[in-house]
Order: C-alpha cells, then sequence, then structure tokens
C-alpha cells in the first residue's frame, strides 16, 4: 500500500521556517495569517491489509519519523496503483 | 609519578567533522582518545564517551535523529546507565535527545540563521562531573557554531528540569539561537549524561581565543581517570 504522512509542527510550537515563509508571502502582497512548514513522506509498504500498513506506519512515525514532543502526524493510505 | 592516561572514545559518526578537534583537545588534557566507527557495536574500555559535533548522516530528517539508531549507540546507552560519563557536543547533544539519553529537543535556530561565534555561558551547578572545575555562576566564553540548537522542552518536562535542576549552562546576555530560558546544556537525571551545544573543544587554547572549554574537558579527563583507575 502507499503511505504518506504529514508531519507538522505541533500548535503552538514557535515554527521559524514558517514564520520566515509567512513574512515573505506578506512581502509579495499575499493576505495571509499564518503559514507553517512541515514535512511530508510517501511510502510504499509492503503490506496490503489497511489495518496492518497503519500499524506498521504508526511505529515507523513513533520511532523516527516524527518527534512527539514538537511534531504531530497523521497517515493516509491508498491501494498501490 | 605521572597519572595514567585514561581512555576516552570519541565516536565518528557518518558526517562528524569535530571528531578530531576533540580527540584532540581530550589528548591535550590527559586523555588516551580513541576514535570509534559508529558501525562498531562494542565499546572499548573507557572511563568516557564523547559524541562530537558535526552533520551526522547529514542532519536528514531531524539533526541527530538517524545516528541514533547506529550501532555504537545502543552501547553508549549501556555504557551511561551504568553510570558511564557521555557528553554530547553540538550534533552529540541533538543526538543525545532523539536518543532520548537526555531531554528535550533541539530545533532550528529562531533567527534560521547558522551562528558561528563565541558566546559567553553561565555555569548553573558545579556538581556534575562535566562541571566539576567551575565555580556556580563563572563564566565560560566557548563557541557555538550551529543551525539548529534552540533548546525546546514543553511547559511540563521544563518544570521537571528546573525542579531537578538538569539545566547546567545557560548562554550569559543574548542567547544566539532563542532556546528556551536561555538554556545551552542540560544533563540527565543522574548527571552523568551531559549534552552541550557551545564546543568546548575549540576552546581550549587562549591562542585560539579562549582556553574556557578546558573546563569541561579537563573535568571529564578526570572523572573519566577516576572511574577506570581508581580501584586499580
Amino acid at each position: 500500500m502507499k503511505a504518506t504522512v504529514l508531519v507538522r509542527p505541533k500548535p503552538g510550537i514557535l515554527d521559524p521556517q514558517g514564520k520566515a515563509v509567512e513574512d515573505s508571502l506578506r512581502h509579495l502582497g499575499f493576505k495571509v495569517d499564518e503559514a507553517r512548514v512541515g514535512r511530508l513522506l510517501d511510502l510504499v509498504v509492503e503490506s496490503s491489509d489497511p489495518d496492518q500498513a497503519r500499524a506498521e506506519v504508526e511505529r515507523m512515525c513513533a520511532e523516527l519519523l516524527a518527534n512527539p514532543l514538537i511534531e504531530s502526524y497523521e497517515i493516509e493510505l491508498a491501494e498501490t496503483a | 609519578m605521572t597519572e595514567p592516561a585514561p581512555r576516552i572514545a570519541v565516536v565518528v559518526f557518518p558526517g562528524s567533522n569535530d571528531d578530531r578537534d576533540a580527540a584532540l583537545a581530550l589528548e591535550g588534557l590527559g586523555a588516551e582518545a580513541v576514535l570509534h566507527w559508529h558501525a562498531e557495536p562494542e565499546l572499548p574500555e573507557v572511563g568516557a564517551v564523547v559524541l562530537p559535533g558535526g552533520f551526522s548522516y547529514g542532519d536528514y530528517l531531524r539533526a541527530g535523529a538517524i545516528a541514533r539508531f547506529s550501532p555504537a549507540m545502543r552501547a553508549v546507552a549501556e555504557f551511561a546507565a551504568d553510570g558511564g560519563y557521555v557528553l554530547g557536543i553540538c550534533n552529540g547533544f541533538q543526538v543525545l535527545c532523539e536518543a532520548s539519553l537526555l531531554p528535550g529537543v533541539l530545533r532550528a535556530n529562531e533567527s534560521l540563521s547558522f551562528v558561528c561565534r563565541d558566546v559567553p555561558v553561565r555555569v548553573e551547578r558545579n556538581d556534575v562531573p562535566f562541571l566539576a572545575g567551575c565555580e556556580i555562576g563563572q563564566r565560560l566564553t566557548i563557541p557555538v557554531k550551529h543551525g539548529e540548537g534552540c533548546y525546546f522542552a514543553d511547559g511540563e518536562l521544563l518544570a521537571e528540569l528546573e525542579a531537578n535542576r538538569q539545566v547546567v549552562l545557560r548562554y550569559d546576555g543574548e542567547s544566539p539561537n532563542g532556546s528556551l530560558d536561555d538554556i545551552a546544556g542540560v544533563v540527565n537525571a543522574d548527571g552523568n549524561v551531559m549534552g552541550l551545544m557551545p564546543h568546548p573543544e575549540h576552546a581550549v587554547e587562549s591562542l585560539l581565543g579562549s582556553s574556557d572549554g578546558a573546563f569541561i574537558l579537563k573535568a571529564l579527563v578526570e572523572r573519566a581517570r577516576e572511574r577506570l583507575f581508581a580501584e586499580a
């Protein structure tokens, strides 16, 4: 299955990268209230069972892909084409 | 009689770049420094371990996040659990945080700029092995050079750290990176693992601007010597 992991800075955590993007967008004349910068990971996992794939990706997030002190994550699954 | 030179391991990750400076500084202060390749799962008999600065694994994903899975890190964790002294400098500090051997996390500097300059840091306590040669309140001038040195812990964790007096070094004056509460260095609850963003190994010769880093490394060498040779 394909798994997409969205890693975001947790709400309330200062995100200097997001702030820089926000300021740049304003500088270009866009009306932006806030910008936050996270990370997107596209994975192809071996399992074809959604529950099993999700559990596996959850473990990947906990062990490596996100730091729970500062980041939250979301997992989206899709069939491999 | 000359004192025996305690062996101290400096772990070398792919992308470490201050390993030789750390080894040289330790040798100059009376240790026998051995460079220990990260893929080696067994540590030799050592009195202390140093995780040096650099950009292990290119800082991919998050600084220190990948280095913590190196085979050597398992041995370092066991060494620390046994009361061994572990000092993480800059990237080494980031690795220790990612490995949960130290609390908190180091994030991109608030300014988003890489900072490279001498900074004053204040010693908060001297009853941990690494700071035994310092006075409380002593101001040390040691260079920093990092892009991700902004220390962060959430409110609950920070309260715990302050209650346990685990913040051992703070930037004195303006913080170079936006660190929470000007935190420059922390220890674990037992006090045998310390991480700091400033580079003591770059401050051991007054010719190069400051020798204040020697206060920290010299204390580490002495504690390593006691650990290895005390019972002998």
